[in-house]
Order: structure tokens, then sequence, then C-alpha cells
């Protein structure tokens, strides 16, 4: 390892963090001024890598050399920049006084319909760009040879940056969105139109993240996928600047760059982890980035589980439900009874969200490391220790209530966003971990050959097993919902400062909530490794996470019962609905965005509004 | 022994000094007010001895015990309550079950995972909004209460943990001016009762005037004035502190100081 060596890498980190920076900015000038985190801002970059290359090779046939390259580079971050507008336009403008979990899973509905519409459009295929022309030889540094292009990409971070930085300091329009970053309430009653001013910063930040991705396209092809990787490193690189600042996410991009550079040389496969945990170490010290303020926070956004009269039913409805779920085996087929397992799994998994979500107001985005590590680590006792089930699924639940003790010591300094973010983070370092830890986890194949003991391994008796195991575990959190932790967890979200006040310690409540839930997930989790004989990548990964934030929406965030009831209906759907089309993220998108738009209380919580009403 | 003993506290925020050297006691069941201007340094001092800031310099003593750097929960176990300007409530929680949440702290019981909140200590809950008469609507929801009664469900939560001192900062902000008489005669009756010290900062000089046994003068960050109420009406200096608004001081015409 030499010093030329060295010094490409450092190169190397440098044009990595310049695409990183160009693309980070545009998320967190959006914050800054909406206090959206725009989840689909990855889906815009990926919008803008197959869009330039579609349209530039069209544009280079008509007329070779590099102004047409770079124009076609340029034109096709306008037009991520107009879906930016059309995005503020028809969704965003709508949610801006909406909590911030309906604001996240909204935006994230739109990574799924982009998702396929992109397919539907570009085609199932990778698109490789073209080269730029002028830029196509390499040049010799230190006597090794490196990508000219690389080096304008290198440039490019600085120039967008002195840009971006002559757009806020001299432009009407800049000073306005300086302003709305520090104090939207002010800039709103000094009568600025808001409505153009949130439409021109989605027009930039869109048009950013287009050209981060436009400029990919000589080095990577576009693809499916890079929606989800690249948002997750840009949610880093601005949480660790400080949400909403543009220099902050410039360092954080060059750290970050250079982190990912000479990481391979230390670690060659955890790269990913390295990244997050950087993000979990400047948070644990500076818990709102380097340039990052408090005041940047949403505020009091969360809503959740309130005190309502009990019904002198609820107990017998609980029995009730049971009785018909024990039932079920004298009327169903094996088919009925698989996917009714499932349904009970990820009931139980959605419902130890709620205890974070609906009771806490934590809005954990990470909830899928629980699940997965459970299921890892029933599976990883059964590979490598030999344990059967009924020790297995011990191993995995504590486990997982291990990781979610740990994590829940990092997060639960934080709040709001922050919060969501930094469980965002952990999920991805576990799912980085069970993904290029081959020689364990098997990397991307997973680990198979995860079975039942032989008395549980009928469909009738698993179920029976799982129901057993499920309503137990829901009846014993139903009643933590209902004790007095339960409702200091609640008594936090309502008021800080009166929960300190009347002697809580906030922090350590939560952070026994979240290994509890976590506690419940992994269970969960470990219940399903079973149920398919085999664990992989994708148990602990940003769409899994999702799904439970699905079902507690569909359900109801307000309601105790809705995450059972949400788990349910999205399970059916997707069974009914998946064979009949290959569109499923399209219509499930487009739900949850609905959902937010039209029926945010969600189905129990409508049913229970509508009968309040009526007496 | 002085119950609060508030001993040479300073604290700047960068270059602003927002109170210097103040030193002042309070006594059981004593009624001490703090008033001053805008800007005069009243809530952070307030929150020094309510433990949200944390001074550069002095010391906060309560019962001889040295608080300064005792935390909010800490100061709640030791025996003091408060209130906030703007009140805080649980929202989400009845009336009574926001009592019983601040029974359940002070009793070290919010871990408990089995049997339900909402049983504990209905009893106790109860008595104690009996004293601020809010008893009658223990079962309504929180949200759905006016705000002068909030205040007084506020009161009842602050006097759950049996506190020796009640920290009240702005109690009567937000309220008719009906209200505010009837919240502090209340809150001299039970504090009277119960040998309770009272710190309270205020912007309402009818109930400076009407309830505080001792006031004190903060300007700029530091002491202008401490004594009895007549005493500082008539202070020139104080006075001059409150220039161009000298009316704020006069006895209020048509309603007699208790």
């Amino acid at each position: 390892m030499d010093l030329s060596f060295l010094a490409i890498q450092a190169l190397n980190g440098l044009s990595s963090a310049s695409s990183l920076f160009i693309t980070a900015c545009g998320l967190t000038l959006v914050f800054g001024v909406t206090r959206i985190v725009n989840f689909a801002h990855g889906s815009l970059y990926m919008i803008g890598a197959y869009t330039a290359a579609t349209l530039v090779p069209r544009l280079l046939e008509l007329s070779f050399g590099p102004v047409t390259f770079w124009a076609g580079i340029l034109a096709s971050a306008i037009v991520v920049g107009l879906i930016g507008v059309l995005i503020e336009v028809l969704l965003l403008r709508r949610i801006y006084g909406a909590p911030e979990l309906f604001q996240l899973l909204a935006t994230f509905g739109v990574v799924l319909v982009v998702q396929d519409v992109t397919i539907l459009i570009f085609g199932p295929e990778d698109i490789l760009g073209p080269r730029a022309p002028g830029l196509r030889a390499p040049v010799e540094i230190f006597g090794r040879r490196f990508p000219s292009y690389e080096l304008v990409l290198i440039a490019a971070g600085p120039v967008v940056l002195g840009l971006v930085w002559l757009l806020l300091r001299k432009t009407r329009f800049g000073v306005l969105v300086r302003a709305a970053t520090q104090d939207r309430e002010m800039i709103a009653a000094l009568g600025v139109n808001q409505a153009l001013l949130f439409t021109g910063t989605l027009f930039l930040g869109a048009f950013l993240a287009g050209l981060g991705g436009a400029l990919q396209i000589p080095r990577v092809s576009a693809h499916a996928g890079m929606d989800l990787s690249i948002i997750a490193e840009a949610f880093v690189v601005t949480v660790v600047g400080g949400m909403g600042s543009v220099p902050g996410a410039f360092l954080a991009a060059l750290v970050i760059g250079q982190l990912q550079a000479f990481g391979i040389l230390i670690f060659p496969k955890s790269t990913l982890v390295v990244v997050f945990l950087l993000m979990a170490i400047v948070l644990a010290v500076r818990p709102y980035g380097f340039f990052g303020r408090p005041e940047v926070i949403g505020g009091a956004h969360a809503v959740g589980i309130a005190s309502r009269e009990r019904s002198p039913f609820a107990t017998l409805a609980v029995i009730a439900v049971i009785g018909i779920l024990a039932a079920l085996p004298l009327i169903g087929d094996a088919y009925v009874l698989k996917v009714a397992t499932e349904i009970l799994i990820f009931a139980l998994f959605a419902f130890s969200l709620q205890i974070l979500i609906g009771v806490g107001g934590l809005v954990s985005f990470g909830h899928a490391a629980f699940f997965g590590l459970g299921a890892y680590g029933a599976a990883l006792a059964v590979k490598w220790l030999a344990f059967p089930m009924e020790t297995a699924l011990p191993a995995g639940l504590l486990l997982a209530a291990l990781g979610a003790a740990l994590i829940g010591a990092f997060v639960v300094r934080l709040s709001g966003i922050y919060l969501a973010m930094m469980t965002l983070a952990a999920a991805q370092i576990v799912f980085a971990v069970a993904f290029q830890w081959v020689d364990v986890t098997g990397g991307d194949n997973g680990i198979v050959g995860v079975w039942p003991s032989t008395w549980a391994s009928g469909p009738t008796t698993y179920y029976f097993f799982t129901l057993a195991l499920t309503a137990a575990v829901i009846v014993l959190l139903m009643r933590i919902i209902d004790a007095p932790l339960g409702y200091a967890l609640r008594a936090a979200r309502d008021s800080t400062a009166r929960a300190e006040a009347i002697g809580l310690y906030i922090r350590r409540h939560r952070w026994l909530a979240f290994t509890i839930s976590g506690a419940a997930a992994g269970l969960a989790g470990g219940i399903y490794a079973f149920s398919r004989g085999s664990v992989d990548p994708t148990l602990l990964g940003i769409p899994t996470s999702v799904d439970a934030l699905t079902m507690l929406l569909i359900g109801g965030i307000q309601t105790v019962t809705g995450p059972l009831v949400g788990a349910g209906v999205l399970h059916v759907l997707r069974d009914q609905i998946m064979p009949l089309t290959s569109l499923w993220r399209l219509v499930l998108g487009l739900s949850i965005i609905a959902i937010v738009l039209v029926f945010p209380r969600g189905i129990v919580g409508t049913i229970r509004n509508w009968r309040e009403e009526r007496t | 022994m002085t119950l609060l003993s508030v001993q040479h506290l300073s604290k700047s925020f960068g270059g602003v000094t927002a109170a210097r050297d103040v030193s002042f006691t309070l006594e059981r069941g004593e009624m001490l007010a703090i008033i001053g201007p805008n800007g005069a340094g009243k809530s952070t001092v307030f929150n020094m001895v309510g433990g949200q800031l944390r001074p550069d310099r002095g010391a906060v003593l309560l019962d001889g015990q040295n608080i300064t750097a005792a935390s909010p929960q800490k100061r709640f176990r030791l025996g003091v309550g408060r209130t906030f300007q703007v009140a805080q409530t649980f929202l989400s929680m009845s009336v009574a079950e926001n009592v019983q949440m601040a029974l359940i702290g002070s009793r070290r019981e919010s871990e408990a995972l089995w049997s339900p909140a909402r049983t504990r200590y209905r009893d106790d809950a109860v008595a104690l909004l009996e004293q601020v008469g809010m008893a009658g609507m223990a079962d309504h929801p929180c949200s759905a209460l006016a705000y002068g009664d909030v205040k007084r469900v506020e009161l009842a939560i602050a006097l759950a943990g049996q506190p020796k001192l009640l920290l009240m900062d702005e109690p009567t902000a937000g309220m008719a001016a009906r209200e505010r008489a009837d919240l502090m005669d209340l809150t001299a009756s039970i504090a009277g009762a119960k040998g309770i010290g009272v710190l309270f900062t205020e912007h309402d000089m009818d109930v400076v005037f009407g309830h505080a046994e001792r006031v004190i003068v903060l300007v700029r960050g530091r002491i202008l004035a401490t004594g009895a109420p007549e005493d500082i009406r008539q202070d020139p200096e104080v006075r001059r502190a409150y220039l161009g608004d000298e009316h704020a001081l006069e006895r209020p015409k048509g309603l007699s100081p208790t």
C-alpha cells in the first residue's frame, strides 16, 4: 500500500463525496424549508439517471460533442426538477401540517409508485449510459491511471456548493429559503407567497437530485434499486451535517466519501456499517449533527393513543376473537392456515411497533431490524448451535432484545425526525451485517433449513403454536400499554416538561419500551423464520419496516387494535392483488398516499369516529 | 430552617448576562413574587430554581440541601412542584389520570408493567382534584377543558408530589381577570394550610400586589429591590425601572387586595 495508492483512494473518496453532496444538498434544502424528509428524493435521483441514460445517447446521435453531453445532463436534471414540482403540488402541499410519520410514509408511497412506473417507462433492464465526450481517456496521477471523468465530478461538488451559496445569498428566493429554514411561521406571518416558495424549493431540490443521478451515467448503469441505496446515504449525509444545513451536508459528504474510500481497506466488506456507525456516533455526541439546530425539528407532531372509556365488552371481545381464530382449522385448508399464520405473525410485529409509535410517539423507521434479528437469531442458533426450535426461538428473542436495548440506548436521546432517521440507520447497519457477513449469515442467500420441531411441523399445529404465542404476547403488550409504563410513555409524548416535573425519567422509560418492543418483534421474526424454513436479508430491509408502518396506518395509529386489523387487511390484499398484477408496488404506494390524504385515522379509527358521532 | 435559599446565581447566554448575583430566600408558607420588565431575567432565575437551566455560578439550597445540579426529576422527589407559563398537562389522558400519573411518578411506580394505571391512586387523585375544585371533571378528557380549568388541574398535579416548594411561572397568564384572582386565592389557601412556600413570576400587578407577601424586582438580571408590596410600590428606583408604565404599579381601582 504505497502513497500513490492512498492518493488515488482519496481522490475516489472525493468524487463519491461530490456526487453524494449534490444529491443530499437537495434533500437538506427541501427539509429546511418544508420540514418534510422526502423519502422520494432517492427516486428523483434514479429518475435523473434513467432519463439521462436514455436522453443523452439520442442527443449525441444528433450532434456528438461535449456541449451536447452536458446539455443532456442539464436537461435531465430540469425534467426531474419539474417532476419534483408535480410531487409538491399533488402531494406534499397537502401534508405540510401532518405528523412526521404520515409525511415519511406518504413520500415512501411515492418511492413505491416511482419504482413501478420507472420499470413501465424504461423497462426492467439496466441502462448503460454513454461516456462523456472528451473525457474518455484516463489521466495519470502518481503513475496510476485515474478516470478523467471522476476529476470533473470532484470539481462538480464545490461548483454546486458555490452556485447554491450564491443562490441563497444573492437572490430574493435564496433569502426566503434561508428565512423559511430558520422560522417558517415568521415567513408565513410576513405574507410571503409560501406556495410559490415551497414549489420553487422542491424544483431546486429535485433538480439537484436529478443532477446527482444524471452525473452518474458514465460511471454506473441506471438500475432499479438506486433509489433506496442513495436515499439511505443521503439521509446519513443530511443528518450528520445537520438537517437543513448546506455546508453541513458538504462537510458530511466529504467525511463519508473518505470513510468509504478508506473503510474498504480496513473492513473490506463493511463500508455500509462504517458509514452508519459514523452517523450513530455523530448523533450520540451532537444530536443535531454538525450544523443542525434543535429548532429545526418539526415539533410536537406526535399523535397516538388517548384514554377512552373502557367498553364493558372489551375482555369478552378479546376472548371471542381468540375463540374464532382457534376454530379456523375447522373450516380452513392448509393454504388458509398458512396465510393466517403469517397474518398472526405480522399482527404481532405491527403491534410491537405500536408501543413505540402509538403509545410513545417514537417514530421508529427501522423496526425490521428487530424482526430480522429475531429471525436471524433463531436461524443462526439452528445452523451453528444445532438448537431445536424450543430454544432457538428464545435465542432469537434474546438477540432482538439485546439489539433493541443497544439501539435504544442511542436513539432515546433523540426525538422526532432525528429518531426516525437514526432507527433507519440502525436497521441499515443490521441489514449490512446480514448482507455482507457471508460466512456466518449466508449473505444474500440467507440461511435455509430452519424447520420447526417435529411436534409442531404440521400446518395446523404450527398455526395453533403461533396463535398461542402471538395471542399471549399481544395480551401482555396490551397490559403494558395500560400499565404505568404505557402511561408514562404517553406522558412523555404529551409533554416532556410536565413528565420530567413529575419525576419521570423519560429516556429510561423509552429505552425500556424499545427493549420490550424489540423483544416482541424478535419473537415474531423467529416464528416467521420457522414458518418459512429460511431467513434472508429482505427481512431486515426498509420495505419490511415500511410494511409494519403501513399496517399501523391502515388500522389506525390512534387505536390499540388498529395494527392487528391493519396486518390482516394488508396481508389479505397483498395475497389477492399480487397474483393479478405485476404492479403491486404501484397499487400499494397509491394506497398509502390515499390513506394519508383521505383516511388518516385508519380503519379502526374511522369506525370508532363514526360510531362516536352517531351516539 | 429556610425553605429555599438562592445564593449568588449568575447565568449568561453568549454575551448576554441574564442573571447576575441573584440571592434571596423563601420561607415555608410564604408567597414570594418575582417581577420585572420583559427580559429582566425572571424566567432564567425561575428555571435555575426549577432545574431546567444550570447556573454558571451560585447555588440553590432546598431545606439546606444543595440542589444546584439536581435534575428536574430529582427536585420533584425532594419536594419541588411546578406549573408552567403555558400549562403543561397530558392531553391524551383524563383529568384524574393526569393526577394519578403524578402520584405514580412520586411513588416511583412508572415502570410497572402489569396492573392498569387508571386503577392506581384513583381516590387520592380525586381528593387532590377536590382541593382545586375539579373533582366533578375527573373523568373528562383533559383536552376538553377550558384553559382556566387546565391551570387548576396543573396545580393538582404539582400538589401530587406533596411539595414543600411550589414554583409557578406566570400562573395566571392567558386567564380571564376573575379566574386569576380565584386561582391565586386557591393557591394561597392551600399553601397556607400545608405550609408550602410559593415562588411565582407574574406580569399582572393586581395578582402580585394582591397575593404576594414579598416581592423581588429584577431588572437586567439584577435584584433592584426586595420588600413588602407596599414598599415596592413606593420605591422610586422601581418606579423608574417601569418608566413609562407607572400605572402598572398603581393600586388597582375597584379591586381591593386581600
